[in-house]
């Protein structure tokens, strides 16, 4: 098989070019933690609200500091459809659905993940700068789908 | 004409008329999103007009297309007759039913499901039984094809297999390690469902059988197109394919890693373990590969073409390609926006930077350069190419053909690159009126949702072009000889090594362990999970 020279160059290349991806990808990975949220919990969607888990909706302190914002969400709606937050601290979002799949995202964020229902999402994010952020629902579920608007109001830190 | 040659022309004349109203439902959705209050405009009909164009594009217009020029090929590269092709027949008209009954359906308003019809949102049962039938119609397709090459291979005993129906061979291996998997979904899962015979479905379970189908979906649409970057643009250019063998190496590659990738349109899915997300995310990069090796061999027989019509200079060979032929400024345009898609596919098959694309506006952006464009426009210049050749017509309202991909280039850049900005900014796909009640963030959309409808309404006068020209030669063109259609010629032979790669049952079976191995555990390991299923919602 005659490969001409600088098509081989090129071959070469571009199998550089993807070990790099490759190699930032795992770096991001293993040394930051970047990772999609792959949270492994199931929970019954015919019964959210009187499950412990999410009975109680919204911003609560943990024991040790951290900030947990628990949500659910439904045809078409955000429970609660306003959180406060603070600035510079971890927030641990949990969020289930009660019906169908929804997208729980904050826009200008790396806030994103699918809300299936039957499985608790959960991903963690520290927001740097104050201010008002806006959750949308980012996977179509029904003809109120566009009018899922939520907040996020992040405050500086007293 | 003979029968297989007006086989091919159904088949392509359903793909014609289904992309034509796929299209007019494009052009209102654009207008939506730019909050154009038009007097037809609902949420409930831009969600069925979502779910319309999605189907009729993505699912109908490509599979019809590919058939009809798979037939082509099987006739035209084997130089033999069709096979079978009563079967054919019966098989383009179980595909077509179901198109009918699926398009019907979601017209009615029963089945605004969108085409990725994740459960718990629950059409109407004859959504997903057309939709079976479309995918039954394409296994016989696919029978025919494998017969086709089978009875070359017994005539031509020792000979390499011409590279045109190499592709569409792969093609058919792609199509059918795929579609397994949005069988299983249909018949175990949304069928029984659908009908009432099982209350619930298990989400994530749907989804990863959606996604073993839905990604090697986008290497059946491009593999056909490269078929025509290969092996038919450097013969229109005036020119030689570069090289042969890599051609065949990159066909290859492709039967073994389109599938195994599909959990990367599931990195933000919970219940899946990241493990497996980043096995599947290692496999995704490397796909990219055999598309960097198609850009080089592709443009190298672009240059032996222009320089064979007597360009010379670096750049000067490009002023000497055939830019009138609609075939060659079709498939350059097509290269040049799957440049932009390619770029983005990287991006969203991050594992990490995913998480600032998944499900927003980025993504339509995105593959609206990869299928609607290197697809999409490939397949309008092959038509350009076919159509004549097949009804025995000259092409009419040529000029109206040389303009029409250069229309789509423009309104493509101008609907496409706004869309991937606005999606980094946060707005989400598919959303009816992204204003969000006067939100801030929302409002900073705006003006880029204005140039994406211009970009649409250019894009519609485009495919409007495309049409009128279809129609036009087919019912109006002057009368001809059938011309033959004829493929590349190699610089050099590819030479006996390449007998390795011509082995495609070989190639099938180690792909089909690849499948086991990246779907197997995952899937038997979800069966073992305590999970909850789903009533059906409809709120459409």
């Amino acid at each position: 098989m005659n490969v001409d020279f600088y098509e081989k160059v090129w071959m070469w290349v571009a199998g550089v070019i993807i070990a790099v991806f490759l190699a930032m990808i795992a770096v991001s990975a293993a040394a930051y933690g970047i990772r999609p949220p792959s949270r492994i919990e199931m929970i019954d969607p015919a019964a959210v609200m009187a499950d412990p888990r999410f009975a109680q909706q919204g911003v609560t302190r943990l024991p040790d500091g951290r900030v947990q914002a628990t949500m659910v969400v439904g045809m078409f709606f955000w429970l609660p459809a306003e959180i406060h937050v603070p600035a510079g601290t971890p927030v641990t979002f949990r969020v289930t659905s009660i019906d169908v799949t929804h997208g729980f995202e904050i826009a200008k964020t790396n806030v994103n993940t699918m809300v299936v229902p039957g499985y608790v999402s959960q991903l963690t994010y520290t927001f740097d700068t104050p201010g008002e952020y806006l959750i949308v629902c980012n996977e179509y579920c029904g003809t109120g789908h566009h009018t899922m608007g939520g907040k996020v109001i992040v405050e500086a830190r007293p | 004409m003979n029968r297989a040659d007006r086989l091919a022309t159904a088949n392509i004349g359903v793909a014609v008329g289904a992309s034509t109203v796929a299209a007019m439902m494009a052009v209102m959705q654009a207008l939506s999103r730019a909050n154009l209050d038009l007097p037809f405009r609902s949420a409930s009909m831009y969600y069925l007009s979502v779910t319309a164009h999605g189907v009729l594009m993505a699912l109908v217009f490509t599979t019809f297309f590919i058939m009809g020029m798979g037939y082509v090929v099987a006739t035209r590269a084997l130089g033999q007759p069709l096979p079978w092709i009563g079967f054919a027949w019966g098989s383009f008209w179980v595909a077509a039913a179901g198109t009918l009954m699926t398009a019907l359906t979601i017209l009615a308003g029963k089945a605004s499901v969108l085409y990725t019809f994740y459960p718990p949102l629950q059409a109407h049962p004859a959504f997903y039984i057309g939709a079976t039938l479309l995918v039954v119609g394409s296994w016989g397709w696919c029978a025919v094809m494998i017969r086709a090459h089978l009875l070359w291979r017994k005539a031509n005993p020792g000979a390499l297999t011409p590279l045109p129906m190499v592709g569409m061979l792969a093609t058919v291996i792609v199509w059918l390690l795929a579609t397994p998997g949005v069988a299983a979904e249909m018949l175990f899962q949304l069928i029984p469902w659908s009908l009432g015979l099982v209350p619930t479905v298990d989400p994530v379970l749907a989804r990863m059988l959606f996604w073993w189908f839905g990604h090697p979906l986008v290497y059946f649409w491009l593999l056909p197109a490269y078929v025509a970057w290969y092996t038919i643009l450097p013969r229109e250019a005036g020119g030689k394919l570069f090289s042969d063998p890599l051609a065949r190496v990159v066909f290859v590659m492709f039967i073994l890693l389109s599938t195994p990738v599909g959990l990367h349109h599931q990195f933000m899915d919970p219940g899946i373990d990241v493990k497996w997300k980043a096995f599947h995310a290692f496999n995704t990069m490397w796909i990219l590969y055999p598309s960097f090796i198609t850009a080089f061999t592709v443009i190298a027989s672009l240059e032996v073409a222009g320089r064979m019509r007597g360009g010379v200079g670096t750049f000067g060979w490009i002023r000497k390609l055939p830019w009138s032929n609609p075939l060659v400024s079709s498939v350059v345009c097509a290269m040049l926006l799957f440049a932009v898609g390619g770029f983005g596919g990287a991006i969203n098959a991050s594992f990490g930077m995913n998480a600032m694309v998944h499900n927003t506006s980025w993504v339509p952006g995105h593959f609206h350069t990869t299928v609607g464009s290197a697809t999409a426009l490939t397949f309008m210049g092959l038509a350009y190419w076919m159509v004549p050749a097949l009804v025995g017509r000259q092409l009419e309202l040529r000029p109206m053909a040389r303009v029409q991909p250069w229309l789509w280039f423009i309104g493509m850049l101008c609907f496409s690159i706004p869309t991937h900005i606005t999606g980094l900014l946060g707005m989400p796909r598919r959303v009816y009126d992204p204003s969000y009640a006067g939100d801030a963030t929302a409002a900073s959309w705006r003006w880029l949702t204005d140039l994406s409808a211009i970009g649409g309404l250019l894009l519609f006068a485009s495919a409007m072009f495309f049409a009128l020209v279809m129609l036009f030669t087919v019912t109006a063109g002057k009368k001809m000889e059938q011309p033959p259609l004829e493929f590349a010629e190699p610089l050099e032979p590819p030479g006996p090594r390449a007998a390795i790669l011509d082995r495609l049952g070989l190639w099938t079976v180690v792909a089909a362990l690849l499948v086991i191995v990246a779907y197997g555990y995952p899937i038997w390991s979800h069966l073992q999970m305590h999970t909850y299923g789903s009533p059906g919602y409809s709120p459409f």
